[in-house]
């Protein structure tokens, strides 16, 4: 196989993980939701960590993009 | 004109400078970290001078991003972390301006390179580890060892948080890195899809109205971007200057 060829593979394949970042990202808005649903008042004051934790669980899906471009641009 | 998406993070030696065998050019990096440095410091100077006992707008803009830093150090590393707001607001300042003058057409974003977030990097966790050794001497190796261990289980739990310790610049430096890497990339890649479809006439010119509307929609995101990762490096520079205040689980 050449080395592009394998590049290009590689780089569909690294896209893969970021469907678990995905789940991650989801997971937390989600949980963050019903939270607020049951009570709204304590909503506002968790705001900040959910942008935090929002960050921290997408960095993981960037790192994988990374990969991805990294693959074939270089 | 270059038009691929690469293209732009290309460094362009403006002023050609050698000095005994190395490279200290002034780059089109540099033109921009000097354009961040004097645009902050030139606002924040600026609009806090007439010292409005009732802000005025534009000193209130200040004030808030004074206040946000603040508390979020207070929070995070309790008042005797205060002692390193200069550090962290400036930081703060720096990567959000830097991320910021980026998304101006044909401008440079100096915190898309490596060695740049490598270098902000390591300059947090070089003044955690070294802040933690001058103040605690070697308790500060307190950190790696959680409480309530069994004794058995210590080996192995303070090798997997040396690990996680050493990865903490790698991780800072990467998350701001990749993020920005990969929302100019997009971007241009976009703006690629706007020429290549007008390039079919007056049928291609309708359809590129969408990925120009995607360009447009990706700017917002990458404007609110900037500032979400120069928040997340600042609350992580927060979190690790506390574990340097005080070293115990």
């Amino acid at each position: 196989m050449e080395a592009e060829a394998a590049r290009a593979i590689g780089a569909g394949i690294a896209c893969l993980g970021m469907g678990g970042a995905g789940i991650g990202v989801g997971t937390i808005f989600g949980n963050y939701l019903a939270g607020a649903l049951r009570n709204p008042s304590a909503a506002d004051g968790q705001f900040g960590r959910l942008i935090f934790g929002f960050a921290v669980t997408e960095a993981l899906g960037i790192f994988s993009l990374l990969v991805a471009l990294l693959l074939l641009f270089t | 004109m270059a038009n691929d998406p690469i293209h732009q993070f290309h460094i362009a030696k403006w002023i050609p400078i050698e000095i005994g065998g190395l490279d200290f050019s002034f780059t089109n990096s540099s033109a921009f970290m000097v354009a961040t440095a004097v645009s902050a410091g030139a606002f924040l100077y600026l609009t806090t001078s007439s010292r409005g006992l009732v802000p005025s707008r534009l000193q209130s803009v200040s004030e808030m991003s004074y206040e946000f830093i603040a508390n979020m150090l207070r929070e995070a590393a309790g008042t005797s972390g205060m002692k390193f707001f200069p550090f962290v607001f400036s930081l703060f300042m720096f990567v959000l301006v830097a991320n910021a003058i980026g998304l101006f057409p044909y401008f440079f974003t100096v915190t898309s390179h490596i060695i740049v977030t490598f270098a902000l990097a390591m300059l947090v966790i070089g003044t955690v580890v070294v802040y933690g050794l001058w103040k605690h001497g070697l308790h500060f190796f307190k950190l790696f060892v959680p409480q309530g261990v069994p004794v058995f289980l210590i080996p192995l739990v303070a090798a997997i948080e040396v690990i996680s310790f050493l990865s903490r610049p790698v991780s800072l430096s990467v998350r701001l890195f990749a993020n920005m890497l990969a929302g100019h990339i997009t971007l241009k890649v976009f703006a690629g899809f706007v020429t290549s479809l007008s390039a079919f006439g007056a049928v291609g010119w309708a359809g590129a109205i969408l990925p120009l509307i995607m360009t447009v929609a990706i700017t917002a995101l990458e404007f609110l971007v900037a500032f979400l990762q120069a928040y997340v490096f600042a609350i992580l520079t927060c979190m690790y200057l506390n574990d340097a205040l005080h070293p115990s689980h």
